[in-house]
């Protein structure tokens, strides 16, 4: 057990000194998965063992001469589905890639691979990264690893609850509404989306492209921080990539004093919007809580508004889906993915193919996209919630103006039972609520565990900071980590054995 | 029916497509490059693979400004680009990435050129020469960015269709004027004056017959008079100037008929048969689809500055009406030698140099207008694929000039240099072509012919000129044509004077 409860960073040392080598690392890893799997289903594919074991030789060998010197050299790591590895399959967890096995990496698989990080293998979620609980996949069904009767949140879900299960110590998930942070507040794990052209998109399979970001999930703020490191910066395969610096403030997320002495003066405003009515009792709760504790550590806390709040939905459904509507139409059965038998004829193949290839809800987010752009309507509704969009951008522009950071939830709710969200669509795109703003802001965000609801599930809170400022939030977030202290995880209360089986195969 | 078709007044417009001439692609670093095997110019971006992005070439965006401001258009200084969203498989992402809402040029105008007295074109191996007749305006609506489609290839006895994308991605200007032309002619002109732009701007080759430029035609007719305008159709596939003039005609006679017989016309889209001489109609504004144009998330707004505009601007070449008045102004050339000297830019600067490295701007205008004209329709050949230096043109002028080499060798001396680029004064003394300008060679010959002909020179004595031309001949072939035809004249005259 000692390896899992290692950092990554750590992980990454231990191997640069010798004392482990990558194989076991990854090995270690890959056992873990193999157990956890039939419980959790976080993972949809694996590489083959002998790849894999390559692979691990070759990043040992890199070690050795040099080549991978990274804070993150030597570490397993997991990669949603909807990001494109070079002979890996990635499906988008839709039967229309059920066997897309793509020509090339994405740009953030090469620089992970550049690093000497290793794809364990890649994570279910949300068909298309459409949904939030990670049950509108065709290919698998995730549990949320603190109750198998709940699910993990979404799209993200299989990297969030990997990450939990510890069946690997980091992954990469993408987030578009909130689909990075809210399932790492159901599963309890780290989840940071960056500002929006921070990362590059090449290589992930593009839902909504004005919104759509890679971000890692992990344990710790340092971990996720060390991974959004090697994976930020411009891209010239992606055009919206910005070319400013990326830094982070290492001094601050190593050492605890030195983040929390940095909550000084910080202004960090709650904005009254995100604590609504659809909002549990218990998740108030957890934000008043952590506001009263970074303010008794120097910051300078205040209730804010943010009026435009209840527009978010409508307008991010209306973006959201006039861009996936277009996005998806590549799958077609023409080139790649699913195409249809039996169809006679062009028309025929397109529409055949599509109405089997894709699932309801990617069907349902289609029909809308096409609806809110076609002609006479495109005024009422496209332009109109873009006009949103930039309304919201600058509501969000003035409260940054005089606040370094918001504290919200990551979620207004723990992690709902499996059937219960997808009967009622309208309710699930409303729990978006706490994420979908940051999105249309194109702004950086976390969302870190701070506790357990009544059921025993986790709770998460979010920090939001205004564009290109995740050095701020990085140290606001570690330093509250360090004063909410340690949380359990999900292996803690693994049973006996479970707990005996991970030991003996524990390496060092 | 043909009075009846005299009252009615043609409304045409057009939409051009042309093809750019870059080396990449326009969103991705694939080669341009014609003619290569299918599928091998391609990469995950431009086959629409999952997860690629479109990165825009700036080359573009410069292309499409010089051609706005050849154009005489205002430039969006804020541009974007918005997607088209349609199902077709040559078509990889089922969207295409143009220009709807902030195209890059627009509100802009171009000159054109009509026959009126224009003179004939008869000596040209080019497809028309200079005007000196009315002059029209055209306006432009505007001109954007976009990108080409993939090419469907239907196998011949099979029941698939195969793709070849290695066009898709090949970026295309689309430049859409106002219903200002009134005839074919106007169209007609109108396309060759854009085509001009095209090639002198270097953007594209500007071949309708090859499609790397493609024509529209937008076309009602009204009664004339009447302010309001008739119901159009929109004709495709026209492929050369013949089939645009032929497909105005014959649609216009088709709306006519159409109207003087009660009946509507429809707003659609037609296909023009050349062989057949008719059109078809294609799809219905009914079945129009419906485009579900936004603005294209991947590409960021191209913000073009006062700067960057000028720059280009500064960078515009010097088009063929400024070259016209400047070859009549400074070369004195005619307007006809001026006009078909620049119909091609490239032939424009082989001229040019030709005559300021010669000193002679008329004798070059000479030998283009001539002989090189004639050589080039000889041959087939377009004036772009001239391959000489001009220096060695000059050379061979002022030797010609200076009597070093008589006019039927020069010609043979210049067929060489256009052919292979010779350099003249060695080729010259390489094949022996030099006129004999040994005065003392010259005269024993002179001498020789004329003692051997006492008769004839008795007759010339007695006032027949004709036998004049008889002795030069003979000059001539004793010195295999090596003697300059003018120093033979004038030295038989001196001895036959002196003979009296």
């Amino acid at each position: 057990m000692e390896l899992l409860r290692m950092q990554a960073e750590e992980l990454s040392g231990r191997i640069k000194r010798g004392e482990l080598t990558v194989w076991e690392a990854v090995n270690f890893y890959r056992e873990r998965a193999a157990l956890a799997e039939p419980e959790t289903g976080a993972f949809l594919s694996f590489p083959e063992e002998d790849a894999l074991k390559r692979r691990a030789d070759e990043v040992q060998e890199g070690i050795k001469s040099g080549r991978y010197q990274g804070r993150l050299a030597g570490v397993p790591v997991a990669v949603k589905d909807n990001i494109c590895t070079k002979g890996l399959r990635t499906s988008c967890a839709s039967k229309m890639l059920e066997n897309f096995v793509p020509a090339y990496d994405a740009t953030v698989v090469e620089r992970m691979q550049a690093a000497g990080m290793i794809v364990l293998g890649k994570t279910n979620l949300d068909e298309f990264a459409m949904g939030s609980t990670t049950e509108t996949s065709a290919l698998a069904r995730t549990k949320n690893p603190w109750n198998g009767r709940h699910v993990p949140g979404g799209s993200s879900g299989g990297s969030c609850a990997a990450v939990a299960a510890g069946e690997v110590p980091l992954a990469l998930g993408t987030d578009t509404g909130g689909s990075i942070r809210k399932p790492a507040a159901y599963c309890g794990v780290t989840g940071f989306k960056p500002t929006y052209g921070r990362v590059s998109r090449y290589g992930m399979i593009a839902y909504a492209s004005s919104l759509d970001q890679v971000g890692p999930v992990g344990r710790t703020v340092s971990d996720c921080a060390a991974l959004y490191e090697i994976i930020a910066g411009n891209d010239p395969r992606d055009a919206v990539t910005s070319k400013k610096e990326v830094h982070i403030p290492w001094a601050e997320l190593s050492g605890a004093p030195e983040a929390v002495e940095r909550l000084k003066g910080m202004r960090i405003g709650v904005p009254k919007e995100y604590l609504g009515e659809g909002t549990q009792e218990e998740v108030r709760k957890a934000v008043g809580e952590t506001a009263v504790l970074l303010a008794r550590n120097g910051a300078s806390v205040e209730e804010i508004s943010l009026p435009l709040t209840e527009y978010v939905i409508s307008a991010y459904y209306i973006i959201a889906c006039a861009e996936a509507g277009s996005n998806l139409a590549r799958f077609d059965g023409v080139k790649y993915g699913y195409r249809a038998k039996e169809a006679e004829g062009l028309q025929e193949m397109y529409r055949r193919s599509r109405s089997d290839g894709f699932g309801k809800e990617v069907k349902r987010r289609i029909l809308l996209g096409s609806f809110v752009l076609s002609a006479g309507y495109y005024d009422a509704y496209y332009l109109k919630a873009l006009k949103v969009k930039r309304l919201i951008k600058e509501e969000f522009d003035r409260v940054f103006a005089s606040f370094d950071c918001l504290l919200t939830p990551a979620a207004s709710e723990t992690a709902p039972e499996f059937g219960t969200s997808l009967p009622d669509p309208l309710q699930m795109y409303l729990s978006d609520i706490d994420t979908a703003g940051v999105n249309l802001a194109g702004l950086p965000a976390i969302s870190i565990p701070c506790g357990f609801g009544r059921n025993g599930l986790p709770l998460g809170i979010q920090f939001i900071g205004n564009r290109f400022c995740e050095e701020t939030l990085f140290c606001v977030a570690r330093a509250y980590e360090e004063l909410r202290g340690a949380l359990p995880a999900v292996w803690d209360k693994e049973d006996e054995r479970r707990e005996c089986s991970a030991g003996r195969r524990k390496a060092v | 029916m043909q009075e009846e078709e005299k009252q009615y007044e043609t409304v045409i417009g057009l939409e051009v497509h042309v093809e750019l001439s870059t080396k990449t692609k326009i969103f991705c670093g694939c080669s341009t490059r014609f003619g290569a095997p299918p599928n091998t110019q391609t990469c995950p971006v431009c086959t629409g693979m999952p997860g690629t992005l479109p990165v825009l070439n700036r080359q573009v965006v410069e292309y499409a400004l010089a051609l706005g401001l050849a154009l005489h258009c205002e430039v969006n200084r804020y541009c974007r680009f918005d997607r088209k969203n349609y199902f077709y498989p040559d078509n990889p992402q089922n969207y295409q990435i143009s220009q709807l809402y902030l195209p890059v040029c627009y509100n802009g105008e171009i000159e054109i050129a009509l026959a009126g007295e224009r003179e004939e074109k008869e000596n040209s191996a080019l497809p028309e020469a200079a005007g000196t007749g009315r002059k029209k305006k055209i306006r432009i609506h505007e001109l954007h960015m976009e990108e080409d489609a993939g090419k469907l290839v239907h196998e011949e006895n099979g029941d698939s269709s195969l793709v070849d994308y290695n066009r898709s991605g090949v970026p295309l200007i689309e430049i859409v004027s106002e219903p200002d032309m009134r005839n074919a002619e106007e169209a007609v002109a109108y396309l060759e004056k854009l085509c001009m732009l095209c090639r002198y701007l270097g953007i594209s080759d500007g071949k309708l017959q090859e499609g790397s430029l493609r024509a529209d035609v937008n076309l009602s007719v009204r009664k004339a008079g009447c302010r309001t305008l008739g119901t159009r159709t929109e004709m495709k596939n026209l492929n050369s100037f013949r089939a645009v003039s032929r497909a105005v005609a014959e649609e216009r006679r088709r709306q006519i008929a159409l109207l003087e017989e009660g009946k509507k016309v429809i707003q659609e889209t037609r296909r023009w048969d050349d062989a057949k001489g008719v059109s078809y109609s294609i799809r219905s504004k009914e079945d129009a689809e419906d485009y579900r144009y936004f603005p294209e998330p991947d590409v960021p707004p191209v913000v073009i500055s006062e700067k960057w505009t000028e720059e280009i601007r500064g960078r515009l070449p010097e088009f063929r009406e400024e070259k016209e008045a400047r070859y009549q102004k400074e070369f004195g050339l005619s307007a006809y030698d001026a006009g078909v000297l620049t119909q091609s830019k490239h032939l424009a600067e082989l001229f040019e140099e030709t005559a300021v490295l010669c000193g002679k701007p008329k004798k070059a205008a000479n030998w283009f207008m001539g002989e090189l004209l004639r050589l080039l329709k000889e041959k087939g050949m377009e004036p772009e694929k001239l391959m000489f230096s001009p220096k060695h043109l000059a050379d061979l002028i002022t030797a010609a000039e200076q009597g070093k080499i008589n006019q039927a060798n020069a010609q043979k001396v210049f067929a060489e240099i256009v052919e292979r680029d010779v350099e003249p004064l060695s080729y010259m003394k390489e094949q022996r072509l030099e006129s004999l300008s040994d005065e003392g060679m010259l005269r024993l010959a002179a001498e020789e012919v004329l003692a051997g002909n006492p008769g004839l020179v008795a007759e010339f004595h007695a006032g027949k000129e004709k036998v004049f031309g008889f002795f030069v001949g003979q000059i001539m072939k004793k010195t295999r044509g090596m003697a300059d035809p003018g120093k033979v004249n004038a030295l038989l005259r001196q001895l036959l004077m002196r003979g009296e």
